[in-house]
């Protein structure tokens, strides 16, 4: 157990390493969707080259998901690994907020 | 068809199509329920019942007019909700399993979440859309949206899809409920109420001499009538119940029956042999004069007569009542449990004034007796206005059932309190039980005040609290006014003696006349003998002259012939 804490506080210290679980929620395609899509994909072909992968789940098609990963606004981006779970939300258009959010990068500084 | 036509008033309020929410008293002051496919907006103060009220719609639809719910919990987790509205007696989980009802916790948390670029709440819709098409729901709750304005920093945003969350909940012609936050000075604290439009309710749960009461207003509700006032309104252990006070007409019909006081000099009193029906009776009185033992007696009668009573107690529990009229001779125990006699006991101080109205409502509504006593109304401490209307409210309440209603009154050593001055003219008879003071004793009196419609006595009465029951004693009327206890015994002493030598006085005389007419009687004989006896002389002397008169003829006759005379 306590080897697993160290793994996660190394991946959380050094979360170059880790491999990133990504859930993008849509609802359609709408612009919003699209443009999210595509800011994702340059975000990690940016960062996260040869470790990540992306689910793209349309709730039009599987509205059954949406509860589970509690699902609000679209698109919603969900991380799943690393953990902690984080969520994104909007078309992914504020690169050093996505960057934040997937702690990619720490908070800028004021 | 033709008929409506011609009055469109009341053809526009039968067009707008009501969803009943099963609440008592609601469906009534809003003629008929929530409206039906349309958001309603219920807003309110922390704690004041909005949760509740709102899963109440929901298990009533579903329970009672078949029709599924969904509830969007935006607060409280499933198993909480289901955990809490437990206490009401709502197995929501168990709903939740046939598929009458379904939950969604909405959690939305601020730390959790990262915004960048543009989003929509499509994944609200989504999910409401899911749980309405997975229950076939007629009804939403949203509870409570305005959780989303802490959860997401972009209210412009927020506003544009909260604005297209009701459009949508209208098409899909789903009767909502959505809860929100009372703000300083606004309906709801982030002003949406600016997107319902349809119908408004606000809760609201005053403290006044520390004692809550909650109340439900229709602040609006788009074509229809609506009661406009506070209404009082009840959250416990069988739900929630709304009051309304719209009884206002006095349209009660007024009964000729007459029924017993339950006391037989009491009935005399009253002149027309007892109280009539449905009216209201007040019996007042210092303490300790009996008032408790005169509605005992009232209620023995009710219930002899196989009809239902219901007692509010406000300052004696049932087994006490009990005991202390066991004390006169009446037990009440087996009209208890013959299923007659109710007691509902509480103390004033429990709840407000509009609590213990919602909650006689209730109780009325629920066992429909033929009479009911309230013991006493004095308990009920308040502005004075306050207790007045809520007296006023209980009378109409019962009255419009036509039920008897039995109140008592204590009153202080000094008279008439203003409250009761105020509520002379809300009763029909009035009965003022005193203490009348003198010679070092007290005593019970009871008179009539007032008594409508009958020719009552004017007198004031003694009456006594025997173990056989409340008596009235025969009125002593002295020359000084009535007479009571020792004085009334003594004075009929003096009487009965008065008499006794009147009696006696009587016989002397009779003896005397009787004595004066024997003695009359033998003189009247003796002169009688003497006449007689005169009578006999005279004869005998009279005899005698004639005898000496015939003769001195003869002798006469004799000489004359012995002197060769002729007889001349």
């Amino acid at each position: 157990m306590s080897q697993v804490v160290s793994t996660a506080m190394e991946d959380s210290l050094h979360p170059g390493d880790a491999h990133y679980n990504l859930r993008l929620y849509v609802a359609g395609q709408t612009p919003k969707s699209i443009t999210a899509l595509a800011n994702l994909k340059k975000i990690c072909e940016e960062h996260l080259v040869g470790r990540y992968h992306i689910e793209v789940i349309d709730l039009l098609e599987h509205p059954q998901l949406a509860a589970g990963d509690q699902i609000l606004a679209v698109p919603t981006l969900v991380r799943r690994l690393p953990e902690p779970l984080k969520r994104i939300i909007g078309n992914l258009s504020n690169m050093e907020r996505v960057l934040v959010g997937l702690d990619l990068r720490a908070v800028a500084p004021p | 068809m033709s008929i409506t036509a011609s009055i469109p008033a009341a053809g526009a309020a039968q067009t707008l199509a009501k969803a009943r929410t099963g609440i008592t008293g609601l469906d009534e002051l809003t003629f008929g329920g929530l409206p039906a496919g349309r958001p309603t907006l219920l807003c309110g103060g922390p704690g004041c019942g909005k949760t509740l009220l709102a899963t109440t719609f929901l298990v009533n639809g579903a329970v009672l007019f078949d029709e599924p719910g969904v509830f969007v919990s935006f607060e409280e987790s499933s198993e909480d909700l289901i955990q809490n509205v437990a206490s009401l007696d709502y197995d929501l989980g168990a709903l939740v399993a046939r598929k009458k009802i379904a939950i969604d916790f909405v959690r939305v948390e601020r730390s959790e979440i990262e915004e960048s670029g543009e989003y929509d709440l499509e994944g609200l819709f989504v999910r409401l859309d899911y749980a309405i098409k997975s229950v076939g729901a007629k009804r939403v709750v949203l509870d409570t949206l305005e959780v989303l304005f802490a959860g997401l920093g972009d209210t412009q945003i927020l506003r544009a899809e909260i604005r297209r969350l009701f459009a949508w909940l209208k098409q899909r012609n789903v009767t909502a409920i959505i809860t929100a936050e009372q703000g300083a000075g606004t309906l709801t604290r982030f002003g949406i109420e600016e997107y319902v439009s349809d119908c408004v309710m606000l809760l609201d749960n005053r403290v006044v001499n520390q004692v809550t009461t909650r109340r439900l207003r229709v602040v609006k509700y788009r074509g229809s009538a609506h009661g406009t006032n506070e209404y009082p309104f009840l959250i416990d252990a069988q739900g929630v119940s709304v009051l309304p006070i719209t009884s206002a007409g006095l349209a009660h019909s007024a009964s000729d029956v007459v029924i017993s006081s339950g006391i037989p000099g009491l009935n005399q009193m009253l002149g027309a042999g007892g109280f009539y029906r449905g009216t209201s009776i007040l019996v007042s009185g210092t303490a300790g004069t009996g008032k408790t033992s005169l509605a005992a007696h009232f209620v023995e009668a009710v219930c002899a007569r196989g009809e239902r009573c219901l007692y509010f107690a406000f300052e004696e529990s049932p087994a006490q009542i009990m005991r202390n009229m066991r004390s006169i001779g009446l037990d009440l125990q087996p009209r208890v449990d013959e299923g007659l006699l109710r007691f509902e006991a509480a103390r004033p101080s429990l709840f407000g004034l509009e609590m213990h109205l919602a909650r006689m409502y209730r109780e009325i509504e629920e066992f429909s007796p033929a009479a009911a006593v309230l013991d006493p109304i004095s308990a009920l401490r308040a502005e004075t206005g306050d207790v007045h209307s809520m007296l006023l409210r209980v009378i109409d309440l019962l009255k419009s059932r036509g039920i008897t209603a039995f109140l008592t009154n204590l009153l202080s050593v000094e008279g008439m309190d203003k409250a009761d001055l105020g509520m002379s003219s809300l009763m029909d008879t009035w009965l003022s039980l005193v203490q009348l003071e003198s010679n070092g004793e007290r005593n019970r009196g009871i008179y009539v005040l007032k008594s409508r419609g009958m020719n009552h006595s004017n007198q004031i009465r003694e009456y006594q609290l025997t173990s056989q029951g409340v008596k009235l004693v025969d009125a002593y009327l002295g020359s000084s006014g009535v007479l009571t206890g020792s004085a009334r015994v003594a004075q009929e002493m003096v009487d009965a003696a008065a008499a006794v030598r009147r009696a006696q006085d009587n016989q002397r005389k009779q003896r005397e006349i009787e004595r004066k007419r024997a003695a009359l009687e033998r003189q009247i004989q003796e002169l009688r003998a003497e006449l007689e006896a005169e009578e006999e002389n005279a004869r005998k002397s009279l005899q005698h002259d004639e005898e000496l008169e015939k003769r001195i003829q003869d002798e006469r006759r004799a000489m004359a012939i012995q002197r060769g005379g002729t007889v001349s």
